[in-house]
């Protein structure tokens, strides 16, 4: 069993849903994001997905977009963000993802995806979100991972019919990522109501939990959101304070206290 | 003949460049794209529409021209110009943007978007929205927006919003991230024009059958001047629109040889240049696999070319497809070498081209003068040189 499949057993054993965080790897340096990891697990968080930075990121609006472009200055490579997990991963066994553009996979080291997935694995990675596949473009990388206990999580969008759900369920491990809004990171503010209905419709063809991701800011709407999914993506709101804070010491105190409040208000809305 | 083959497959390949490399929440809207192009493509009510646009609105067929004093300067093979210069808004791109147009309307959308390098293609989508009578928002590189301000105003007459594209490299690349974005948050509502052969299927399939009229007029005029086919066919390379729109109609005819102009910007050995195909690595962006700009951690690299219509780091799918099969070759032309063209064209035959067109042009005076003088070369000038008069006076060419 993997580890994002076990903190789900265990997250459901305790009646308590998942708690996902996104930063992007290098801003505003390696560092920080290597000092911050253990902190936002020590917080409360259940997963940590690592943003690996791209020229030219599709899904991301303006906040993960210039923590990229800050990220890039510094120059961080997916080599560098590879090594830096290897030694979290000697520290900590909680899950740990990257969410990366597939140019960024496919132009690795020597061999491309073969490379990549490699070097993942040897890292100790969990799980991969490649925001620009879907599963009809996988077909190379898949069984790689799959091999490699590296669980491929895809996503599924507000525009998705039962159809492509199926598809995109067959397709995922680890857990579903479904996408609250329709549009970029960290821009519209979802709308539970419209999340209940797709997420029940995903249900009906999959027991992976699902993980809501875009558009959730804040410890109420993560409260909201966790009594409709299996567990609540938060990104552009925690690369903000990141990228807000004066100092090493204030954006270790607010990232903490932030994450902190999200599980609170999370864990106080179990049912 | 190379053999008969889907170009693209079903699963929108050019053998292995193509696809559909894009966030879930854009794919029902690709899947309904390419069901109503399908059947709007079979319909004889929308294909005598817009063959009554082209001929009534745009002009055409435009004209193919023997350009007799530019073939006698150079004193070797037959040089034809296709004159999509005149084409209405002074370059090939309305051809796609009516075609775009026309199935916004009949898919019952209401606004489009675009993204523009030059200016070219936002001023033939803001063109064609007039024609509709749909809401037009037009994305482009604060970059692009200054090189060239005359065509920004001309959008802004036609009554679309022009936005302001500051993040990346301010160009025509990033202005492409935006209108995307843009896309997926208001799919339901709006139709994205993409202004090139590239992005995720079905548009390079799409767009390049909107300018396939290019190489299917020219296949009959030829025969009417020559009663033969052209021995090749040359076309800059940016996306590659104009050159797809030659080329495709004379895939099959493999006596005709084909070959696409890529912007060496200041020289293909110094990094800054337009070159995908010919200096780039298979790579994916903006929803396709082809060949791509981008250094050796696979982040894109900026492109540079003095005219803004090259200046992207990828390249439609089916160019890399021909390139990689050797259907066609693929040369660059420099910056400067594109200015000589320009001038020559203008002195020669008092015809201005743009600067991209000027690319096909300085690389026609490099090989005509070494061919027989029987050989028959179609050089597509694929827009008028209007456009960059003021960059040009700026640069103080003379």
């Amino acid at each position: 069993m993997g580890r994002i499949e076990k903190r789900f057993e265990e997250l459901k054993k305790e009646n308590r849903k998942a708690l996902v965080l996104f930063l992007s790897a290098g801003d505003p340096d390696l560092k920080t994001t290597e000092e911050l990891i253990p902190e936002i697990f020590n917080a409360g968080a259940d997963i940590i997905e690592i943003g690996i930075p791209f020229s030219d990121p599709l899904a991301d609006g303006p906040i993960i977009q210039a923590s990229f472009v800050n990220a890039l200055k510094g120059g961080v490579t997916p080599k560098k963000i590879m090594a830096m997990t290897h030694r979290l991963r000697r520290k900590t066994e909680k899950p740990i993802m990257f969410m990366s553009a597939y140019n960024l996979v496919f132009s690795y080291g020597k061999n491309g995806i073969v490379s990549f997935v490699n070097d993942a694995r040897k890292a100790g990675l969990d799980g991969l979100i490649l925001p620009d596949v879907i599963p009809e473009e996988a077909g190379d990388i898949l069984p790689l991972l799959r091999k490699s206990g590296i669980d491929s999580v895809f996503l599924a969008a507000p525009t998705s019919g039962l159809k492509r759900i199926k598809k995109i369920a067959a397709s995922s491990a680890g857990f579903l990522y479904y996408i609250a809004v329709k549009g970029v990171t960290g821009k519209q503010k979802s709308s539970p109501a419209e999340v209940k209905k797709q997420i029940s419709l995903i249900r009906t063809v999959t027991d992976l939990p699902v993980c809501c991701g875009f558009g959730i800011s804040n410890p109420k709407e993560a409260a909201a959101m966790s009594r409709i999914a299996d567990g609540v993506i938060i990104g552009s709101a925690l690369v903000k304070i990141i990228a807000d804070a004066k100092n090493r010491t204030a954006r270790i105190r607010n990232v903490v206290d932030f994450v902190k409040s999200v599980r609170r208000a999370m864990d106080d809305v179990r049912s | 003949m190379p053999r008969r083959i889907k170009l693209p497959n079903s699963r929108g390949y050019f053998g292995e460049f193509g696809g559909r490399y894009v966030i879930e929440t854009l794919l029902p809207a690709l899947e309904h794209l390419e069901k109503e192009y399908r059947e709007a493509k079979k319909d004889p009510a929308f294909g005598k529409e817009l063959h009554r646009l082209f001929r009534e609105y745009a002009g055409r067929p435009t004209p193919l021209y023997f350009a007799r004093r530019l073939t006698e300067h150079l004193g070797g093979a037959k040089i034809y110009l296709k004159r999509e210069d005149l084409n209405h808004t002074g370059a090939h791109k309305l051809n796609n943007t009516l075609g775009q147009g026309l199935l916004a309307v009949r898919m019952g959308k209401k606004r489009v978007i675009a993204e523009t390098g030059a200016g070219q293609h936002g001023v033939a989508t803001a063109t064609a929205a007039a024609l509709f009578n749909l809401r037009c928002d037009v994305y482009m590189g604060a970059e692009d927006m200054v090189r060239q301000q005359l065509n920004v105003y001309r959008m802004k007459l036609l009554d679309a919003s022009v936005t302001q594209v500051d993040s990346g490299t301010r160009t025509l690349k990033d202005a492409t991230n935006e209108a995307l974005r843009d896309w997926i948050a208001s799919e339901a509502t709006t139709h994205y024009i993409i202004g090139s052969v590239v992005g995720p299927h079905p548009y390079p399939m799409m767009v390049r059958d909107f300018q396939a009229v290019v190489g299917k007029e020219t296949k009959k005029q030829i025969l009417a001047h020559e009663k033969r086919l052209p021995d090749l066919l040359l076309a800059c390379v940016g996306g590659g629109s104009n050159a797809i729109g030659l080329f495709h109609p004379f895939y099959y005819d493999d006596k005709v040889k084909m070959m696409g102009v890529e912007a060496g910007g200041f020289g293909s050995a110094t990094g800054k240049h337009g070159a995908s195909i010919s200096k780039g690595r298979k790579g994916i962006l903006h929803g396709n696999k082809t060949y791509l700009l981008q250094d050796k951690n696979g982040q894109v690299a900026p492109s540079h070319s003095i005219s803004a219509g090259l200046d992207y780091p990828g390249v439609g799918p089916e160019h890399s497809f021909y390139a990689k099969t050797g259907r066609a070759e693929y040369v660059t032309i420099s910056d400067k070498e594109a200015i000589k063209g320009f001038k020559l064209l203008s002195r020669l035959e008092g015809i201005m081209p743009a600067l991209e067109s000027s690319h096909a042009i300085a690389q026609v005076c490099k090989i005509a003068p070494a061919m027989r003088k029987n050989k028959i070369i179609v050089v597509c000038l694929s827009g008028r040189g209007d456009k960059d008069v003021d960059q040009l006076f700026e640069a103080g060419i003379s």
